[in-house]
């Protein structure tokens, strides 16, 4: 199967790879999986004190469009509100990447691994 | 269909592999083209798509993955081709700590002793794993069938594991 040419630059040139402290109370963590691929994604934020996302990083094993997706995603959301970054649709993501349909599920992944660690910073500060 | 049905066997977790063989080696005789040749062309149509059920059936109950989703299947609760993620966020930490030492390993001046103690880790999760799904599978109430679900998940990644480690020692031994 061919990957599309955003797919490998992304796979090739992942951005933000990599982990914030876990303790930092202005990061929060999503954790996902997909059991038919065995593939795990990892993404955390890092929130300003007004709801900001200032940046984000991710850790995926997965295939090219895992990767690719997680780290799309964290482009994305960076400067956005935790409520903006909670509208991101795997559609746009599929789009962006222009995922096959076999894939698709890649792109669901990325946007639960984005609404978990909104979910995970609301539920850390009473939100 | 029930595969347990069409090869006459209990429908429990535990299946007899050695019978499960004898049984299929008896249906697929029993439904075999060369029985059918004289056949009418349904009658043949049918022995071709049951052949096929038989081979399907032998497939499933052979692998305890395939035959638990086989089983949950029977009872309403469906898996194959979810596309929801899993969100146990303990059970991922640990997915992906088993990954990064499995990605080290390339790395490692003393690459098989990674290999074992993976290896070893790998099995043992997995054993566990099916020990609880054979429990959960027994008791045969919702409840335990949706957590019997959640546990065949679980073994997926592992399974994709054991996978990628073979993967990694072939690349070791080339």
């Amino acid at each position: 199967m061919a990957y599309s040419d955003k797919v490998i630059d992304h796979y090739e040139n992942p951005r933000n790879v990599g982990s914030f402290a876990k303790d930092d109370p202005t990061i929060a963590t999503g954790m996902v999986g997909a059991p038919a691929c065995g593939d795990v994604m990892k993404l955390q934020i890092k929130v300003s004190e007004d709801g900001v996302i200032e940046d984000a990083k991710f850790k995926t094993y997965g295939c090219g469009s895992a990767i690719a997706s997680s780290s799309l995603v964290t482009e994305w959301v960076k400067g956005k509100t935790l409520d903006e970054a909670a509208q991101i649709k795997n559609t746009d993501i599929a789009a962006e990447l222009a995922l096959p349909p076999v894939k698709i599920h890649c792109s669901i992944l990325a946007e639960d691994a984005i609404k978990a660690a909104i979910a995970d910073y609301k539920q850390r500060h009473g939100g | 269909m029930n595969y347990f049905q069409l090869f006459q066997l209990p429908a429990q977790f535990e299946v007899d592999l050695t019978e499960l063989g004898t049984r299929y080696l008896e249906l697929q005789k029993q439904f075999h083209p060369d029985k059918f040749a004289a056949a009418s062309e349904r009658d043949r149509l049918l022995a071709v798509q049951q052949a096929a059920n038989i081979n399907d059936a032998y497939h499933s109950l052979k692998q305890p993955l395939l035959r638990a989703e086989h089983m949950l299947a029977l009872r309403g609760v469906r898996l194959n081709q979810e596309q929801r993620s899993f969100t146990d966020t303990a059970f991922l930490m640990q997915q992906m700590e088993l990954r990064e030492l499995l990605a080290d390993i390339p790395h490692s001046k003393q690459p098989h002793d990674l290999v074992d103690d993976a290896d070893q880790q790998i099995r043992q999760q997995k054993k566990l794993l099916l020990n609880e799904l054979s429990e959960k599978l027994a008791h045969n109430t919702p409840h335990h069938d949706l957590a019997a679900a959640d546990t065949v998940r679980k073994l997926k990644f592992f399974f994709k594991l054991q996978d990628e480690l073979e993967l990694i020692e072939q690349q070791l031994h080339d």
